[in-house]
């Protein structure tokens, strides 16, 4: 078998006289196999994608049918008492991936704007893959590092400051119960280090597609470099970049082991400041399903999952339409 | 020209690289089905498999490894939490379920499955308080309650003052840390609430609770590092972990009016003093609040879960054979670990009153 490789590359002598008679076979079957093989390949991931969405249904069916919709417009999740309330859940989601997405949109932004029209292509690169690199951290790591290094950071200096400015007076942002360590907001920040570079990288891609001769015109009428970014690059590509927050959101919204560390834990009570440990419905799940006793108990757990389900996919799907059509509007190819 | 001949090599390669990993991955499907499969299984016991609560971890993994230098049996202990050791043993899948909770006996009794202690652990409060040292603050099970139901805010409070005199209690506000994520340890923990609070402690007793106050922390490590950053705080964590971070532990009035500090001896002492005769066949005691002098009042049994009628002999023999050598072999292991393995006393009852009522196809498994 490791000889084959070798023969593919050494062009069209070796396998004539290796393989003899094989490569007409191979051309006679293979086309057929190969299209039967990917055809299989391409429904075995149709039927995942239903396969779970069924799943999630009939085993979540116990608690929808007993719960029904107080599930979601109540806090009270006591294992003990059996009775189980997702509000505190889709609270902490929401609150979470709106201080994520508050945090990684304008630094993405300016980051793509940085890489594409302010440094030198080399420092762009190495820049450019670095926030790609930040990608590819498993999310326990950040958890771990968020749990020693970022907790007692904002426990210690960054929420007592925050909360002493007058932002500290708007509401949802008083002083948390807790001291402000495990929290929402702490979940949120780490959330916007996790989500950057996909933002990044598509807002990248969005702005490198704004034809040069526009920027090109834009200078030639005595623009500066701030004006031809805001006025042209930017205006040019606004729709793209709102598609690339959406990919971000995706993922914000679904996001469980980093935030499971880091959002303290609070099932049963909404919060009232973003400094204020809560939970979110991924971390929810993460935390509890090991030990869940009753029946219904998983079962409202695996709702809580079908519901991030059907969460994640609308916005993916709206972000996928939006990008499709910021594509054919902008005729561009990333 | 050489492109025509190479498309077909490469497609080729292709076939026999698909064909090849579909072979490899039926291999592998059958070595494990064949490897994991054990009950009904050959019959020769070269593999105990049990899956289960995560406290005890440590102490099977350690007592398995130094059992198959004796035996050449391997212990499979899959670290997967009680729940999924519970519904483990009921779909026959492992040898030998672990749960931190015990079941019931009409819950035992319903899943046709028997039930026996293994090691016990003691559950310790911690506190993050300034100028308080290691065990210098005392606290009763009403004050703990009253703490943790969010009844008393500061640390200066009268009667946590009462039950320190002398001790410069600081004005703080109270903090409670507990644990975000489901576990034997907070269903010790909140056993003991109620049971020497019960009219205090109103949220009940379970391995997650709908708490009235505080943060969670995910795991023990998690409350560890709430409870170390929040000055004021108070949390619960296993023996071993605050013994090995270091972290300071609290007194506790037992039921004799003792007041007590955490360590083995007084978690051995809860298990001897405890009435596990009285709970026979379940022997499904929470060890809280037990009589004796140097009881630790929050202590709680690691259990075991087999099938109380097995189609497969020599596998359950295999099993009760690995739990027989730990009781006899293992303490030197358990202590090392912090862990504290059950006194003889008990020992003795499970093999003669939980043991012998194990059997395969109608015949008694251990003599």
């Amino acid at each position: 078998m490791s000889s084959v490789p070798y023969e593919t590359t050494d062009g069209g002598e070796l396998p004539r006289g290796a393989a003899g008679a094989a490569p007409r076979g191979a051309s006679r079957w293979g086309d057929p196999l190969f299209r039967g093989l990917a055809t299989a390949c391409g429904l075995l991931v149709a039927l995942c994608m239903f396969g779970l969405a069924a799943v999630l249904v009939t085993d979540s069916w116990e608690s929808i049918s007993t719960i029904g919709v107080r599930f979601f417009t109540t806090t009270s999740w006591a294992p003990s008492l059996d009775a189980y309330g997702a509000l505190t859940s889709l609270a902490g989601t929401a609150v979470t991936t709106i201080v994520a997405m508050a945090i990684a949109l304008p630094l993405a932004m300016v980051i793509a704007m940085l890489l594409t029209e302010l440094v030198h292509p080399a420092v762009s690169r190495i820049v450019g893959t670095a926030i790609e690199m930040l990608a590819a951290i498993p999310s326990i790591i950040f958890g771990m590092f968020g749990m020693y290094v970022i907790v007692p950071l904002m426990q210690a200096h960054v929420v007592p400051w925050l909360t002493a400015t007058p932002i500290g007076r708007l509401p949802f942002f008083g002083e948390g119960s807790q001291g402000g360590g495990f929290s929402l907001f702490t979940a949120g920040i780490v959330l916007a280090v996790m989500v950057l570079p996909f933002i990044t990288a598509v807002s990248r891609d969005v702005l490198s597609m704004v034809p040069q001769v526009v920027k090109e015109a834009g200078y030639g009428m005595g623009s500066t470099t701030w004006e031809v970014m805001h006025k042209i690059s930017f205006k040019h590509s606004a729709s793209g970049i709102v598609g690339a927050g959406f990919i971000g959101l995706g993922r914000a919204l679904g996001e469980t082991m980093a935030v499971a560390f880091l959002v303290g834990g609070v099932y049963d009570r909404l919060p009232t400041s973003i400094f204020d440990p809560g939970t979110t419905i991924a971390a929810t799940i993460a935390n509890t399903f090991n030990e869940a006793g009753t029946s219904l108990h998983v079962s409202a757990l695996i709702e809580l999952g079908l519901a991030l389900f059907v969460i994640t996919m609308a916005f993916q799907l709206l972000a996928h339409a939006w990008l499709r059509r910021v594509r054919r509007v902008t005729g561009g190819r990333a | 020209m050489s492109t025509p001949p190479r498309r077909p090599a490469a497609l080729t390669a292709l076939v026999v690289a698909v064909v090849g990993l579909a072979l490899a991955l039926a291999a592998c499907g059958g070595e494990t089905s064949a490897d994991g499969g054990v009950p009904g299984g050959s019959g020769s016991a070269a593999t105990v498999v049990g899956a289960g609560a995560s406290f005890p971890y440590p102490l099977y993994s350690a007592w398995g490894q130094e059992y198959n230098g004796v035996s050449g049996v391997k212990l499979n202990y899959q670290s997967i939490g009680s729940s999924g050791g519970i519904a483990a043993i009921q779909a026959k899948t492992v040898d030998f379920g672990a749960s931190d909770a015990p079941l019931a006996e009409e819950e035992l009794a319903s899943a046709g499955l028997l039930q026996f202690p293994m090691c016990v652990g003691g559950v310790v409060p911690v506190v993050n308080l300034e100028g308080i040292a290691d065990g210098q603050l005392r606290l009763t099970g009403a004050l703990l309650a009253r703490l943790f139901m969010g009844e008393i805010t500061r640390w200066n409070d009268a009667a946590l003052a009462a039950a320190n005199p002398g001790v410069e209690l600081p004005d703080a506000k109270v903090n409670i840390v507990h644990r975000s994520d489901g576990s034997g340890t907070t269903w010790i923990f909140t056993n003991y609430l109620t049971a020497v609070a019960g009219d205090v402690w109103t949220a009940g007793a379970d391995k997650e609770i709908a708490w009235p106050t505080g943060v969670g922390g995910k795991g023990n490590e998690g409350v560890a590092a709430s409870v170390q950053q929040l000055s004021g705080s108070i949390g619960y964590v296993e023996y071993a972990y605050a013994k090995q971070t270091q972290m300071t532990s609290v007194q506790l009035q037992n039921k004799d009016g003792e007041w007590v500090r955490p360590s083995l001896g007084s978690f051995s002492a809860a298990a001897a003093e405890a009435d596990w005769e009285s709970a026979l066949p379940a022997m499904d005691l929470a060890l809280v609040d037990q009589p004796g002098a140097a009881t630790w009042p929050i202590t709680g049994a690691s259990f075991i879960l087999i099938q109380k009628d097995s189609v497969d002999a020599a596998q359950v023999k295999a099993a009760l054979a690995f739990f027989d050598w730990a009781f006899e072999n293992g303490s030197a292991t358990a202590e090392r670990l912090d862990y504290v393995p059950l006194p003889a006393n008990v020992y003795q009852l499970v093999e003669s009153d939980v043991w012998s009522n194990a059997t395969a196809a109608g015949a008694v498994v251990w003599e």
